[in-house]
């Protein structure tokens, strides 16, 4: 594919808010994540909690939008110069020439179950509750198209943990066909009840810190976060998009197939879109959930695939799995390891799986890293992995 | 804009008046009258008899004219990248984890969980089908008919393959029902193709215009869909059905259109 320009990102999560305290966590190796202090009800285990979500009201005019997530997606839009970078592409290229691609697992069903632990005793909803937007899950992309007076194509992606990766594929088509001439991508996902609860009923949720590919990994942390990425044919600076690939694993809704299939045709397929070989990807950032069954399968995966010489990392023990969020997350990680010369480590592990090949590191390294791979796999079996390069390829 | 081309290789349809595009397509030209309800979802066939049971209501409709749509089109299921478009995913499962949430919270049944993912009737054709085709659920609010179907054009020009899109959606149950509008059983599934073959159903010649006037469902047709919040899907079920030349715009958000001009260059 013609790569694009990542011309502009944001990031806030249970690490801070913006590029730079990601960054600085990544390099002097602190966690965002800490005990669960979200749920009413008693749940032990650790989360990445967005700092200061709670304090952060949405403005007057965008006040029909309020919730937890939308809030989280504001915090984010404010960051980094996101904003200002949209709202000048907009005036550039015209308010109905700039796609909006967002990704989110949940979006806002937090505003539908405060809702239900409010209800009035003839079964309405509480009046301050009665917005008919943020119980629907477009509430985020109609926040953000809202938020950044867009006019062009406005969608959300839900494909449950690829979701804010699989938005890059669908800018680029809509790029590459000429129906937009800029899109804003990203995704926000914030903590509630149903994930919470729901994964710990599915028995994937670690009663510590997680330990990505950790012979005795527990699970998975759960975290919230928010980012955003410009994407453009060409820009000033930044990083490039260079190829993605999307795939089933067609095997089982909350399991991923047992060989990684799934995972090597969208690894291959974002090689192959990108023309590389796999000698050429310098640092991976790794889907590494710490659930049992993802690293190993994963783990596996790459020794296969990739040369010894390829670093590849798990980055959920800074900021927990972030879900509909990790895509952008993820991606946001890569652009600083390909613009800081960082390859990230796994935070929290001591002792790596057998199954994990001289790919995947534990300590934190200055490295060259000139093209980036991240992984992103969804429950659904839903598989996508994209392929950044800090220059433009020949 | 620039005017792109695309083929409907195949097409379903399934409400409860309208179960199946055989007995759609006469109604919705206006020969045939519209029969009254006779099963509130359908029973597709992709699913063993207990999953089928057991199926969310999501599933069973997406399922079922997603297995139609590839049918009509004489293309083989786990061959085609696919789209899934819902307004509001799974609104029976949203509300049971509400309700669970709010008085039980350690009970969430972990099925109910993973199947409230607005992939998961994604996800179900994907392991009903053998697909590793990449699919895809998106959703727009009331815009969510137009945004899939511009997301199942522009992979079928991009891939250059045959596309299936899914649109579906449900029933608001319990408190939910209160502020989302959405009743019944609606879906309708296509296959997209960017050349034409020798079942294509009709010529779509599409762009994105600004503007705000999308085209209404047939009033003889409304009460098939009640008001389900995928009742946008008509106009393009009936340009498909009538076919007439014309030219239908469905919303992409509230100030963008796609604006389809059908024609029929073969005879079926």
């Amino acid at each position: 594919m013609r790569p694009l320009r990542v011309t502009a990102h944001s990031v806030a999560s249970a690490c801070g808010a913006g590029v730079p305290a990601l960054a600085a966590a990544l390099r002097e190796g602190r966690s965002g994540l800490r005990a669960n202090d979200f749920t009413e009800a008693p749940l032990a285990t650790f989360i990445g909690r967005v700092p200061g979500i709670e304090d952060c009201a949405l403005p007057a005019d965008l006040a029909a939008w309020e919730c937890r997530n939308n809030r989280l997606a504001w915090l984010a839009l404010g960051c980094d110069g996101f904003r200002e970078r949209a709202l000048a592409a907009r005036e550039r290229y015209g308010a109905d020439r700039v796609a909006l691609v967002l990704g989110t697992s949940t979006s806002s069903i937090g505003a539908t179950e405060e809702a239900y632990r409010r209800l009035l005793p003839d079964g309405r909803y509480p009046e301050d509750l009665r917005r008919p937007i943020v119980h629907t899950p477009h509430s985020l992309g109609d926040f953000v198209r809202a938020a950044l007076g867009l006019e062009g194509v406005a969608v959300t992606v839900g494909t449950a943990c690829s979701s804010s990766a699989k938005v890059f594929a669908h800018a680029e088509r809509l790029l590459r066909l000429g129906i937009a001439d800029a899109a804003v991508v990203g995704g926000v996902d914030t903590l509630c009840g149903s994930v919470l609860f729901g994964f710990s009923s599915l028995e994937l949720v670690s009663p510590e810190p997680c330990r990505p590919f950790d012979v005795a990994r527990r699970g998975i942390s759960i975290g919230e976060a928010g980012g955003f990425a410009l994407l453009e044919r060409d820009g000033e600076a930044g990083p490039w998009l260079l190829g993605y690939g999307e795939s089933s694993d067609a095997h089982h809704m909350s399991s991923p197939h047992p060989q990684g299939l799934g995972a090597r045709l969208a690894i291959e397929a974002a090689l192959g879109s990108a023309e590389l070989a796999p000698e050429a990807v310098d640092y991976i950032n790794l889907h590494g959930t710490a659930s049992q069954k993802n690293d190993e399968v994963e783990a596996r995966v790459i020794a296969e695939l990739f040369p010894a010489t390829t670093r590849a990392s798990s980055t959920k023990g800074w900021t927990g799995h972030t879900l509909g969020a990790a895509g952008i997350v993820e991606a946001v990680i890569a652009f600083i390891a390909l613009g800081e010369g960082l390859a990230p480590g796994t935070l929290n592990t001591a002792t790596l799986d057998p199954a994990c090949g001289p790919q995947v590191r534990l300590a934190t390294e200055r490295a060259e890293v000139r093209v980036a791979l991240s992984n992103s796999f969804g429950f659904g079996g839903s598989n996508c992995a994209l392929l950044f390069g800090r220059a433009r390829p020949g | 804009m620039t005017t792109h081309t695309i083929h409907v290789a195949g097409i379903s349809l399934w409400a409860p008046r309208l179960p199946g595009w055989d007995v759609a397509a006469p109604v919705l030209r206006g020969e045939a009258a519209m029969p009254e309800p006779q099963v509130a979802r359908p029973a597709p066939t992709l699913l063993a008899p207990t999953e089928r049971r057991r199926a969310p209501d999501t599933v069973a409709i997406a399922l079922e004219v997603a297995a139609r749509a590839c049918e009509s089109a004489g293309v083989e299921p786990r061959e085609v990248a696919s789209v899934f478009a819902t307004t509001h995913g799974d609104l029976a499962i949203n509300d049971y984890m509400s309700e669970t949430l709010a008085r039980t919270p350690a009970l969430v049944s972990p099925i109910r969980f993973h199947n409230s993912v607005l992939n998961a009737a994604a996800g179900y054709w994907s392991i009903g089908t053998g697909s590793m085709q990449p699919y895809t659920a998106l959703t727009a609010w009331e815009d969510t008919f137009g945004e899939g179907l511009l997301e199942a054009m522009t992979q079928a020009e991009a891939g250059g393959r045959p596309t299936l899109l899914v649109a579906y959606d449900i029933e608001a149950r319990g408190p939910l029902s209160t502020v989302v509008t959405s009743h019944g059983v609606l879906g309708m599934g296509v296959v997209l193709a960017p050349a034409t073959g020798p079942g294509t159903l009709a010529r779509v010649r599409w762009r994105t215009a600004r503007g705000t006037e999308r085209t209404a469902p047939l009033a003889r047709n409304l009460a098939a869909v009640a008001d389900n919040a995928m009742a946008g899907c008509m106009p393009f079920c009936e340009a498909v059905a009538m076919r007439q030349p014309r030219i239908i715009r469905v919303g992409l958000s509230p100030s963008l259109l796609l604006e389809m001009e059908f024609d029929f260059p073969v005879s079926p």
